[in-house]
């Protein structure tokens, strides 16, 4: 019997018992409080985005690939199959909803010029063309492809990648390996500090 | 960590230092909770703050911040001179019976070979003593392999002067308990007792676990701290046991993972090392970076496989570019001149020769050190580019209090990125164990995943150097990019590249055993290698949940790097029979045709008969309790040093700080002296259980949970400077201040050193900040910020900043 069996069990037992106690049928009662809740939701299976225990989460999303809707969280918890948090969450993890699902996210990208005193809205196209010609120009200018005792060392020291201690694996290894392209060595992510 | 979460319920003590898990990792944490209870384990616990974790611990043992070395040269002296190590496991599975050189020497504080003038040290005496003749003679019993010139030198009796052994128990006996608590203010009985506990676990039966986190790892001398306790686990036969092992805390979510993959300079993919400028070729590299066979027995499987690791990694990146006639496109990878870590890279930033940096999820005004520092280099900057999901202070570091805006002239993007839940993915946890995570929810607005970032950059990079050209532009124009949505690639395909591929038949692989250097293998990371394969797919998904063991291991819940190995350097978990040390708790067997139980670290068929060196990854074949020349740059041995800003000068030698810890151009005029009496106390950084770095500032829950900064002092430390619990205080360094609730608590305690000099510690928690718009940090209130007072300054090997340990003063600043 798993962990679910047994809870399922522990229902069936529960709601019998309750006819037979009080003489009257309390499941479609507990039945309805959970439909409040999380009815109709999918159950989506993630890992903790705060420290390295990784604790198992369930997200419960309703609209979630489904046609024509918006997917909307409705809550998390703990997720009781992982043998590491078992369904336990601390006070960060049992709050990542609110992390999610925050109302001071910028939607949009912000740029600020040299010597503004405040952001101002940018397009994607017009702050990534920006960026990757600021981009050129720095490596272009900072590129050593010989050092001064005539070694090959093909390196950029016009740029820098700091970060990613939350980025999925992949994530990490794509971001290294586009910047290790254009001759970046100064590469660096929380590990240190 | 080398053992993993589940295995803590596995031990029979718990010594937890320079961490406080039952606050900041506690779902991991109540591991312990349940070897208590269950079998009766001790947890020890040596920090300078009493906290929750003190509070569960059966031996609480308070210490002078920095001062970790002191404390564990204490305890290995204890260990040798109260013959507590286990004896067997020593002389079969660590070095201490190889020769040492000679040459090698030390003397006050220092070991041979120091250069004063640049601050390093020659490192060709640290090494063992070399056979110059082959030899028949078999160097242990039931071997028969022929020793060859250049292997090292043993006297398995330990007895010779010149074993590590001996140089070992001669470089500790210094460290006696009054020394010890002379150094770290650790009332003698008290270390006595800490040491007779944690030392108890040294016979076979038993099993002792260390547990630490960012207290030990942010000094000077944070790698030998870490090396240290590295040795005690040697000695008292730890390693590579249930229960025992050396077990690091990370702090983010996927920090281990993107350490593997290699976001940090010095390393590519799989631990292999960065590319120096004298290493023309891949030969090159290899003769200076691979381990090479040190002894008869040892496998040597890291040094002899890293030319098929690198090449399979080379094929990777640059698929049909990466041939045999340009060397795999090794001249492509960068080769940094030097240190290019953090501190560094700030610091050229300040210099001017950094133009441009991406910030991703980092935001280094809060990281510091010295935030004031990192502000003003910030805005040398010709452009930098956050990246997160909301605003941190780097973003806005322009509107920082006392900043111009005007007058920098930075160009700021912004770029707003989705998160965790907003994408699928692996992370990496502490134990290194992978899970995959999947997307719930879509991005809001014009947020968009960091790949399409990079997918977008890529493209656009791409074009301007197809059409303009520019200098060396084949690494851009040849890395592979064969995703099916080359402007935002997909993490399961990426996910197959880590792994790796037979090129020819173009299945995936289940083991880096078949990586080869002929250009006929791929492998993104070979430590991955088997993650995900042809036959099983994507392992970081599994979800199954039996135990069959009951150790914990659950071999079918995600997949932990190497092979699915749950428990690193298994093989010194049994004796030279192949029997486990205590046979509750085996890690693997020899059942008489092969290793069984945890995935074995070790070749499976490989019977104890041939004698193979348990430890594969290295030269030696063993644990190195001495660690030879260019491992580290300061020292075969840890030893104490006084941290850059101290109370008092050092006790131990004339050395009084570390000999070798860089200094950067304008730091030293910012630390205060030894013995300050402007900054008489000492003052060290910490996290709360409500808070995660600076990003739970928007998290309405836990502000309202933990609202405000707060530093915390011992009530003598109070009375004498008329702070109230409750009242305001001020935190004054060398380099900034800071301003917050005084929270006056024995939990903090004042701590008697030599000399009956007595010295106060002020506990300062990180996570507020300035931020605008964050729930608790408005403009107005600018000192909240701990880094405003930490120094520049890191550890002499890999130069993590020392946040912990540096001088202040405090002030009441409770308005009348």
């Amino acid at each position: 019997m798993d962990r679910r069996e047994f809870l399922e069990g522990s229902a069936a037992v529960g709601a019998a018992g309750g006819l037979a106690t009080f003489g009257f049928d309390l499941a479609p009662a507990y039945a309805q409080v959970r439909a409040l809740k999380i009815s109709r939701a999918t159950e989506v299976r993630s890992v903790c985005p705060y420290c390295a225990v990784g604790c198992s989460m369930i997200a419960y999303v309703t609209g979630h690939e489904s046609f024509n809707t918006q997917s909307v969280l409705v809550h998390i918890e703990g997720d009781p199959d992982s043998p590491i948090n078992g369904g336990s969450l601390c006070p960060k993890g049992a709050s990542t909803m609110q992390l999610a699902v925050n109302e001071r996210r910028d939607l949009a990208p912000l740029y600020r010029p040299a010597g503004a005193r405040d952001w101002q809205r940018i397009s994607w196209d017009d702050a990534l063309d920006r960026l990757a010609r600021l981009m050129k120009s720095t490596r272009d200018k900072t590129f050593v492809a010989q050092d001064e005792n005539g070694r090959t060392v093909n390196r950029n020291e016009g740029i820098a990648f700091v970060g990613g201690a939350t980025y999925t694996n992949e994530e990490g290894y794509l971001a290294a390996k586009f910047f290790r392209s254009l001759g970046t060595v100064y590469i660096e992510q929380q590990a240190r500090v | 960590m080398t053992n993993h979460w589940v295995d803590f319920k596995n031990s029979d003590v718990h010594l937890v230092i320079g961490a406080n898990p039952a606050e900041n990792h506690p779902c991991g944490w109540k591991w312990a909770h349940v070897a208590r209870d269950e079998r009766g384990a001790k947890i020890i616990h040596v920090d300078p703050r009493f906290t929750r974790t003190s509070a569960i611990a059966d031996i609480y043992a308070p210490i002078r911040a920095g001062t970790d070395v002191a404390f564990f040269g204490g305890l290995i002296n204890y260990i040798i001179s109260n013959e507590r190590y286990h004896k067997e496991y020593v002389q079969l599975h660590t070095n201490a019976s190889f020769l040492v050189d000679e040459g090698f020497t030390f003397d006050d504080g220092v070991f041979s070979g120091y250069d004063a003038s640049n601050r390093s040290y020659d490192v060709a005496t640290w090494d063992y003593q070399r056979e110059e003749q082959p030899t028949a003679a078999p160097p242990t019993p039931g071997t028969t392999p022929i020793t060859r010139a250049g292997f090292a030198k043993r006297d398995l009796t330990l007895e010779d002067p010149r074993t590590v052994f001996q140089l070992m128990k001669r470089h500790y006996s210094r460290y006696t308990p009054g020394m010890v608590s002379s150094i770290t203010g650790m009332p003698v009985d008290k270390f006595l007792q800490v040491a007779d506990t944690f030392s108890a676990t040294g016979v076979p039966d038993k099993v002792g676990s260390i547990v630490y986190a960012v207290g030990l790892t942010h000094h000077t001398s944070g790698v030998q701290i870490i090396r240290a306790l590295g040795m005690v686990q040697l000695l008292l036969g730890n390693m590579g046991r249930p229960g025992g092992g050396v077990n690091a805390e990370r702090g983010h979510a996927n920090i281990q993972g993107n350490t593997d993959n290699a976001i940090s300079w010095e390393i590519l993919p799989g631990y292999l090392a960065i590319p120096r400028p004298p290493m023309a070729t891949i030969d090159d590299y290899l003769a200076r970076v691979a381990t090479t066979q040190l002894t008869p027995e040892s496998v040597n499987f890291f040094g002899a496989n890293y030319r098929n690791f690198l090449v399979s990694f080379l094929k990777t990146w640059f698929g049909d570019a990466s041939t045999p006639e340009n060397d795999w496109g090794y001249s492509w990878i960068p080769k940094p001149a030097g240190n290019a870590s953090w501190l560094t890279i700030h610091d050229n930033a300040r210099r001017g020769t950094l133009k441009g940096l991406f910030a991703s999820g980092m935001s280094g005004v809060n990281i510091g050190p010295d935030s004031k520092r990192m502000i003003a280099s910030l805005g040398n900057l010709e452009w930098l580019v956050a990246m997160d999901p909301l605003q941190t202070a780097t973003a806005t570091f322009w509107k920082a209090p006392g900043v111009a805006p005007e007058e920098i002239d930075t160009e700021v993007f912004f770029l707003p990125t989705t998160h965790w839940i907003e994408k699928d993915g692996s992370f990496v946890n502490s134990g290194r164990w992978m899970q995959w995570k999947y997307k719930a929810l879509d991005a809001p607005g014009e947020v968009k995943d960091d790949n399409w970032i990079i997918g977008q950059l890529r493209l656009r990079l791409r074009k301007l150097y197809e059409g303009e050209g520019g200098p060396v532009p084949e690494p851009i124009l040849n890395l592979t990019w064969s995703y099916t949505n080359a402007e935002n690639p997909s993490l399961d395909e990426i996910a197959q590249e880590i792994n790796g591929r037979d090129l020819s038949s173009g299945q995936l692989l289940d083991t880096f055993a078949r990586l080869r250097a002929d250009g006929t293998t791929s492998a993104g990371n070979w430590i991955y290698t088997g993650s995900y394969t042809q036959q099983e797919g994507n392992l970081a998904r599994r979800r199954g949940v039996t135990d069959p063991t009951g150790l914990g291991y659950y071999h079918n819940w995600g997949w932990s790097w190497p092979l699915n190995r749950r428990i690193l350097y298994n093989r010194a978990s049994a004796d030279a029979a192949g029997a486990p040390w205590d046979s509750r708790r085996p890690g693997i067997v020899w059942n008489g045709s092969r290793w069984v139980g945890d995935v074995p670290d070790f070749a499976a068929t490989s019977s104890p008969s041939e004698g193979r060196g348990s430890f594969i990854m290295t030269g030696e074949g063993v644990g190195r309790l001495f660690a030879p020349g260019g491992l580290l740059m300061d020292g075969p041995f840890p030893e104490h040093y006084e941290q850059a800003e101290s109370p008092i000068a050092n006790l131990l030698s004339g050395t009084d700080k570390h000999p070798t810890a860089y200094l950067y151009e304008g730091a030293l005029e910012t630390f205060a002296p030894s013995g300050s009496s402007e900054f008489p106390y000492v003052a060290t950084t910490y996290r709360v259980t409500e808070h995660e770095h600076y990003v739970t500032q928007y998290v309405p829950y836990l502000v309202e949970a933990m609202p405000d900064f707060f530093v915390e002092l011992d009530p003598e430390l109070a009375r004498r400077k008329g702070i109230a619990n409750g009242g305001r205080v001020r935190v004054v360094s060398m380099r900034g201040e800071v301003e917050g609730v005084a929270i006056v608590t024995r939990r903090m305690r004042p701590l008697r050193l030599g000399g009956n000099r007595v010295i106060h510690q002020v506990g300062i928690p990180v996570h507020w900040h300035y931020q605008a718009g964050s729930d608790t940090g408005a403009s107005d209130r600018p000192s909240n910020l701990a880094n405003l007072l930490t120094p520049y300054i890191g550890d002499a090997n890999v130069r993590t900043p020392e946040f912990k340990g540096f001088l202040v003063n405090v002030f009441n600043v409770t308005p009348a």
